[in-house]
């Protein structure tokens, strides 16, 4: 059983080890098989990466927009399902379903206009729209994480703090916060995952300047000569801060992707 | 205690997040319809004026359309079919108990981080490239001619890394479903073949009834839109789905009127998904 578990395990994760390895290896023996274990380790390919691409715009770009995007869809998103979750009223639960057919939109169901309105308004290209596009694509998704977490907290609670004489400044940062703080955290981490690897929008909205980098990994698709451990060494500085972001949230990504169907 | 006045704060805080996605969803929405009655097309910009449901018409009779949902459909079928029969599998395997079995779930789950571009890129070079790939070597090592797989099979090509990225996350759902029915029940790997087959056919199946619908409503809405795997791995003229047919009449032909009908039609397909979707997630919902 543990055999069987542990070679299965490593065939998925073969692609990724695989890549983290060629991208210490010279381009020769990247395509050979036969060194699989190369001798001659390189760290210069992650050096030709940067100089030729510029990894670290590409990266600083990703960061803006995926952190940027989430905590503008965090400002909007904790007090819509905070009140949704404490003082829900009749509509609350159509307006959940609601916000979550917006998710199911098809992104070519809105690409014409948004790439018209952007071509139009010289929008293409720059930080703050991609930004928002990225908020309004994950908004839903964070209403909906944060108002499952939300509505875990015991209402009670508060009723005791208030029996224990606590106004509603403690209430809040001593009872509420602690309470909810985690659910945020996940939030955020899962959110941050999903609009650093989001690859429609980003590949049509941008270019170069505010390019993130699914675009960056994006102009090495066309083949050049020997180019793998160049491709590997990108790819590897592309996905190694958010694969391990994702495997501390790997608890809470069910929770997030079902709309809380699953727990 | 809900006064009416924090009723009217409730929907102070809710209201900021409502309306921007209704504008989000109805403006764009609006006008692709518009767009798709126009004629319209940034390359002849004298060319104007409304154009009833030709634009509807030709994008259907397109010799790219028949394919392109023939592919859209094949794509969504066939990942779905793997990473459920699969993720049913793996979920089983990772529900036993065995030695590194947290390190195993976390190899097993890594692929669902990987952005669509990389897992691309590198699924198409490292691996299936027909000269210097992985699988080109393996099937040497055998015998066989290598497998030119981007220019033979540029479908299952693409279906192949889909379902890598996706088989994690019906695995990591099914498990976690498995392991709240664990919870209840008493331990199933103590159980004998006849006894476990038994318990896997009238209490296991039916408790991951609705773990998998939603893993299959999901995986079809995400799959519908799928773009970066077949964008960068230049397969589009070849296994393009209804999303790559809507950017390349609107983005690379310039014909917005009918690119936009053709967004339509994919907006309708989706939406008829959705709507289950939503419907077992909300009969789920305790408010």
């Amino acid at each position: 059983m543990t055999l069987v578990a542990w070679t299965i395990g490593i065939l998925m994760f073969w692609p990724i080890l695989w890549t983290f390895l060629t991208s210490f290896k010279t381009e020769q023996d990247a395509v050979l098989m036969s060194q699989l274990f190369s001798t001659g380790w390189t760290f210069e390919n992650f050096g030709i990466v940067q100089e030729r691409s510029d990894y670290l715009r590409f990266a600083m770009n990703s960061v803006i927009i995926a952190f940027g995007s989430t905590l503008l869809c965090l400002l909007f998103a904790i007090p819509a399902a905070w009140s949704m979750a404490f003082s829900p009223s009749k509509r609350t639960k159509d307006t959940l379903l609601w916000m979550l057919s917006t998710k199911m939109m098809p992104p070519v169901g809105a690409l014409l206009p948004i790439y018209l309105i952007f071509k139009e308004y010289r929008l293409i290209d720059q930080h703050i729209p991609v930004l928002i596009i990225m908020f309004m694509l994950n908004l839903p998704l964070v209403v909906w994480m944060l108002f499952t977490y939300f509505k875990e907290i015991p209402v009670d609670i508060l009723e005791a703090a208030r029996m224990d004489g606590a106004g509603i400044w403690q209430e809040l940062s001593r009872v509420l916060a602690p309470m909810a703080l985690p659910g945020i955290a996940s939030t955020f981490l899962l959110n941050v995952i999903l609009a650093w690897n989001e690859a429609f929008w980003t590949l049509k909205l941008t270019d170069v300047h505010a390019a993130p980098l699914t675009v960056f990994i994006a102009s090495y698709s066309s083949p050049e000569g020997l180019f793998w451990a160049k491709l590997s060494a990108a790819s590897t500085m592309a996905i190694a801060p958010i694969l391990i972001l994702g495997w501390f949230s790997q608890t809470q990504l069910v929770r997030g992707l079902t709309f809380g169907a699953v727990k | 205690m809900a006064t009416r006045h924090s009723q009217g704060l409730a929907r102070l805080a809710v209201a900021p997040s409502v309306i921007i996605l209704f504008l989000w969803m109805i403006v764009p929405l609006v006008m692709t319809i518009y767009f798709s009655f126009l004629r319209y097309n940034l390359l002849n910009p004298d060319i104007g004026g409304w154009a009833g449901f030709s634009n509807y018409y030709y994008f259907i009779t397109d010799d790219s359309f028949p394919g392109a949902v023939l592919n859209t459909l094949l794509l969504v079928a066939s990942v779905i079919a793997v990473s459920v029969i699969g993720g049913l599998g793996l979920a089983l395997l990772m529900d036993q108990p065995f030695w590194g079995r947290g390190f195993v779930r976390l190899l097993v789950i890594s692929p669902f981080f990987i952005m669509p571009t990389v897992s691309a890129l590198v699924w198409k070079n490292l691996l299936m490239n027909p000269i210097y790939g992985l699988f080109a070597y393996l099937q040497e090592l055998v015998g066989l001619t290598p497998l030119d797989w981007f220019a033979k099979v540029p479908l299952l090509s693409v279906a192949i890394i889909a379902s890598w990225q996706w088989l994690p996350f019906a695995a990591l759902i099914i498990l976690t479903a498995l392991q709240s029915l664990d919870e209840e029940q008493k331990d199933a790997s103590a159980m004998d073949g006849a006894r476990f087959f038994s318990y896997f056919r009238y209490i296991m199946l039916p408790h991951l009834a609705r773990p998998i619908t939603v893993v299959i409503l999901i995986e079809t809405i995400f799959l519908l839109n799928i773009f970066a795997e077949i964008y960068v791995t230049s397969v589009g003229g070849l296994a393009g789905n209804l999303t790559y047919l809507v950017y390349f009449q609107g983005l690379l032909n310039f014909d917005i009127g009918e690119a936009s009908a053709g967004g339509l039609i994919a907006v309708v397909l989706a939406n008829l998904v959705s709507i289950f979707l939503v419907r077992v997630i909300g009969r789920n919902l305790e408010i």
